[in-house]
């Protein structure tokens, strides 16, 4: 037991030592949690608009000023023609075009219909679908005004709730993904690459031939990035419920105790890695493709899982990432218990269990 | 020049020997192309949909056969418990929850007003807000039907319409596959030109024959250039074997010209090379030149507006975005790609690009010392 | 007496307060084979990488081959040869290929390096494994590469450090027969090693302890000096006062 303290203690010197990967190890989740807390959005906002207004009269101008209020848009340019439409898309300077036929407020008022163009640049489909809908319901909204002054009967009205995230931020969506992507590239990456590299040098001949059980070298080489990861834990939570102002809804217990949990689930998948591969450039391939993009595509936080083709869904079981991801969610953003994460949690059990008995025996396998 | 030709022949020799990267050059595209564009579909198809209906009558009825009509929702619950639904969706196996409250037909027909509610999941906000919004506009649609039925609206329209005709240039089949494989294969590119550079450097300063090198009378300059030359050569390789599976995988090619693509590539390429030098420079060990390379990469590609839109950042970001080469780069391949933009369109981010290159490799080569100070 | 292939004169070498080379001076005699020696941390392949072109020195003068530290250092390195503790050769490359990358940017032509090349193979005695990988080799015959390498371009002075680490003690003779051979043709060896038997090989030595030169002599003298039957002695006699040590 002393032996194994002095290891670990080693271990824990090589990698404080190290300043420059700690700077990162640390450092990256919180530069994470600012981008994605503050930067990033997948919300539609001011997007550049071009208005083509062949009208010119107050009802366009009324419009085009709506437009140009709402946080959703910014109108950046007046075009004179049509023929310019393509030339600022191909620039890249707009994502859509409004345009006012002629007449506009008199053709509404006194023939009570009028005909609108939207041209939306759809390379990203997506937000040009979105950017629509908000353009639409823009114009949707002034012709509603419009027919409030007749009082119409047989009114239903619709109230919304927003349950577990009233404002709608995207925050709550991306904090539990950062935990997971965290997590998986520092446990299983960091410990893999750790481990091969000791190989390469060689000095992993002299490591074992110490006298303690050669499983317990490769493990007391797991321990401080497990540590690591716990202290990423910590800190990307503090840092969404402080910084964020994202509350934990459920157990922290809990959520510690899971994290815990797939730390030891990531570091057994690195030392998994360790014992197929031999040199560090394979292992950080590896880890890579196998690990940090399964981690962003599979686990659901940036693609929807729902979405995806059958083969990809069906792979996205096999990988932890997900499993942890639901876990997270469940607990700080719907402030569940455990009851409710007791079906992934034995997953993320029997995947460790899978993951350290395969790599144990590859390890006596290769001592032999 | 004679040492420059030494120090390619061998590194190109070592390239040629070394197996994992080949295999990265060769599976990266493949891997990252099949499976992202798969992936990554945000077109939100069916939001399934629990309904609470405490009614029962007719005109509930036929407000939930419209919205399981549509299309757009998926009617996975049909309960009279609120309590029953409220479990569903802490499951996560609904969206949205619409409740029809008790004598919901009775009051629109008496007092002309009644009253749904709606719920949804706002953990995926955008989701929700979709959701809300398809089924708002379904319910709009409804009360008007049934405006219609009950009041017999004369055939002249009373009400005044604005009608929106929306049009999608460049996309028409609304594919984000189109969309996404120019991102990916820009992705392809700066991995190759930063993480592959970065890696070799540094896995020579750990093995040690870059002491050697320093030892010797090879010019700081001649051994910068003896790295470039191989991976901006590979680097053009990985996009053109990135085009072909594009075109194989996909049958996506791009709407403008190669030469575009291949001119923005080159000088893109010597941008990204000069951050993989200038990251070399800082790291000892492949470790550190991993996770610098990785973090670089991560918050460049995320602030590029790869995944979610530039503009809906705050300001701050958007000023960052301004001295970010692979935001340039994504930008540039997609409007090729997808808008068939032309050279001159897109003259400003080539002299972007071009300041790029000179900025990083001037500051590799000035931070890059034979002998330690 | 001719110049000096290395020269000396308080050559001093700080990292912050720490002071790992302390206004260090002393000659090195062309053809000599001179050994550096001194327990790990005193300071001894600091001064080296100073001589060599890879360190800065902080204060003091040191020539090499006859040019400046300072403002000529560039040019030093066309007329050292260098073997690092871990024999840098290229192991994803033949014998051959490293031979012909490392002759290249010496200036040698080509018509030098295929010469060079065969005379190296049957020095080192290869034959079929001069198309190996160097990384398949034995680690004693990539030791014996390496230094060939190093000297492939007849430097005046070529640089060891610490060149017999890991291998056998017969591997270690050959390769000081190596090393004589060199020094016959006019080479001069500057050799840092812990070994103090190496020693014994060395025409002179000099021993350094907390990066000051505690003494330096043939290794004759040295014994008489100390009163000691070996180096081994000599060294632990000056090692005793030592601060800094191995660890």
């Amino acid at each position: 037991m002393k032996t194994f303290l002095a290891f670990i203690t080693k271990e824990f010197r090589h990698v404080l030592r190290d300043k420059r990967s700690l700077l990162i190890l640390l450092g990256l989740p919180v530069v994470m949690m600012i981008l994605f807390g503050f930067a990033l959005s997948s919300e539609v906002k001011n997007s550049n608009v071009a208005i083509l207004d062949y009208a010119q009269d107050d009802a366009s101008h009324l419009l085009i000023d709506r437009i140009n209020q709402s946080q959703y848009f910014s109108v950046q340019q007046y075009l004179h023609s049509e023929a310019e439409i393509e030339r600022v898309f191909r620039q890249g300077k707009v994502r859509l075009v409004v345009i006012f036929p002629q007449n506009f407020q008199e053709d509404l008022l006194h023939t009570n219909h009028v005909q609108v163009r939207l041209i939306g640049d759809a390379s990203d489909p997506n937000t040009s679908n979105i950017v629509s809908n908000y353009a639409s319901s823009i114009f949707r909204d002034y012709q509603n005004e419009l027919s409030d002054n007749k009082k119409l009967p047989y009114s239903i009205e619709t109230e919304t709730r927003m349950l577990y995230n009233p404002q709608l931020k995207s925050s709550y969506n991306f904090v539990p993904g950062v935990m997971t992507l965290i997590l998986m590239l520092l446990g299983a990456m960091m410990t893999s690459v750790s481990i091969v590299k000791e190989k390469e040098t060689g000095t992993m001949e002299i490591l074992l031939v110490s006298p303690m059980r050669p499983l317990l070298v490769v493990l007391s080489k797991a321990v401080p990035y497990m540590v690591l990861c716990f202290i990423d834990v910590i800190i990307i939570l503090l840092l969404a419920v402080f910084l964020l102002g994202m509350p934990i809804r459920g157990s922290l217990f809990l959520l510690l105790a899971e994290s815990l949990l797939f730390i030891i689930t990531t570091l057994s998948l690195g030392l998994l890695v360790s014992t197929i591969v031999d040199s560090q450039q394979t292992a950080m391939f590896l880890s890579l493709v196998g690990f940090l993009m399964p981690a962003l595509v599979f686990s659901g936080f940036m693609f929807p899982i729902e979405n995806m083709p059958l083969p990809l869904q069906i792979i996205s079981n096999i990988v932890p990432t997900k499993w942890y991801y639901s876990i997270v969610r469940a607990i700080m953003v719907k402030g569940l218990g455990f009851s409710y994460v007791i079906k992934q949690t034995l997953i993320l059990v029997g995947m460790t269990v899978f993951f350290l008995g395969v790599a144990i025996r590859k390890f006596k396998i290769r001592l032999a | 020049m004679r040492n420059l030709l030494f120090l390619l022949q061998k590194e190109f020799r070592q390239i040629f020997r070394n197996p994992t990267i080949l295999r990265m050059i060769l599976m990266m595209p493949i891997i990252q192309l099949i499976v992202i564009p798969l992936a990554a579909d945000y077109e939100i198809k069916q939001i399934s949909i629990s309904v609470v209906d405490q009614d029962h009558s007719p005109y509930s009825q036929k407000l939930v056969h419209k919205l399981t009509a549509s299309g757009y929702f998926q009617l996975v619950e049909y309960t009279q418990s609120y309590a029953k639904a409220s479990k569903t969706v802490n499951n996560g196996n609904t969206d949205l929850i619409l409740t029809i409250p008790q004598h919901f037909e009775r009051d629109l027909v008496k007092s002309n007003k009644a009253q749904l509610h709606l719920a949804a999941d706002a953990v995926n906000g955008v989701r929700a807000g979709l959701g809300t919004a398809y089924a708002a506009q379904m319910i709009g649609d409804f009360n008007r039907e049934v405006r219609e039925e009950w009041m017999m609206l004369p055939k002249f329209n009373e009400i005044p319409q604005i009608e929106i005709t929306s049009a999608n240039w460049f996309n028409q089949h609304s594919d984000y596959h189109l969309f996404m494989v120019p991102g990916i294969l820009a992705i392809l590119v700066t991995m190759v030109g930063c993480f592959l550079t970065a890696l070799n450097i540094v896995a020579e300063k750990e093995v040690g024959t870059i002491e050697q090198i320093n030892v010797s009378p090879i010019k700081k300059y001649e051994f910068i250039l003896g790295k470039l030359i191989p991976f901006w050569g590979l680097g053009m390789v990985s996009i053109t074997l990135g085009m072909v599976f594009a075109f194989l995988i996909f049958r996506i090619i791009p709407v403008g010209s190669y030469l575009t693509i291949y001119a923005f590539s080159a000088v893109y390429l010597l941008g990204v090379l000069g951050i993989g030098l200038l990251i070399s420079t800082f790291a000892d060990t492949q470790q550190q030149a991993t996770l610098f390379s990785f973090f670089c990469m991560m918050v460049f590609i995320l602030l590029g507006g790869l995944y979610t839109p530039i503009e809906s950042m705050p300001e701050w970001a958007q000023w960052l975005t301004r001295i970010n080469p692979p935001a340039y780069f994504i930008k540039v391949i997609r409007a090729v790609f997808i808008k068939g933009s032309h050279f001159s369109d897109l003259t400003p981010d080539f002299l972007a690009m071009i300041g790029f290159a000179i900025l990083f490799n001037v500051l590799a080569v000035f931070n890059y010392r034979k002998r330690s100070a | 007496m001719a110049q000096p292939v290395i020269h000396t004169h308080q050559l001093t070498r700080k990292f912050g307060d720490f002071v790992a080379v302390n206004a260090i001076s002393f000659d090195v005699q062309p053809g000599e084979i001179f050994g550096f020696l001194g327990a790990n941390g005193a300071g001894k392949t600091t001064a080296m990488r100073i001589l060599c072109g890879l360190l800065s020195p902080t204060s003091g003068e040191a020539t090499v081959a006859g040019f400046d530290v300072y403002r000529q250092n560039e040019e030093i390195k066309k007329h050292i040869g260098y073997m690092s503790q871990k024999f840098s050769l290229y192991e994803n490359l033949t014998v051959r290929e490293n031979i012909q990358f490392f002759g290249g940017i010496y200036g040698l032509s080509r018509q030098e390096l295929k010469e060079k090349t065969t005379t190296l193979i049957e020095r080192v005695g290869l034959h079929e494994e001069a198309d190996k990988l160097v990384g398949s080799l034995p680690l004693g015959w990539k030791q014996k590469i390496s230094f060939s390498v190093a000297i492939l371009h007849r430097p005046k002075i070529v640089f060891l450090d610490e060149p017999t680490g890991g291998v056998d003690p017969i591997t270690r003779r050959q390769f000081w027969d190596m090393i004589y051979d060199a020094a016959h043709d006019g080479i001069t060896i500057f050799v840092t090693t812990h070994y103090m038997d190496e020693a014994e090989y060395c025409d002179r030595v000099s021993i350094m302890v907390d990066g000051s030169i505690a003494a330096l002599d043939t290794p004759a003298g040295l014994k008489k000096q100390f009163k000691a039957t070996n180096m081994d002695e000599v060294f632990l006699q000056l090692a005793r006062g030592a601060k800094r040590s191995d660890g």
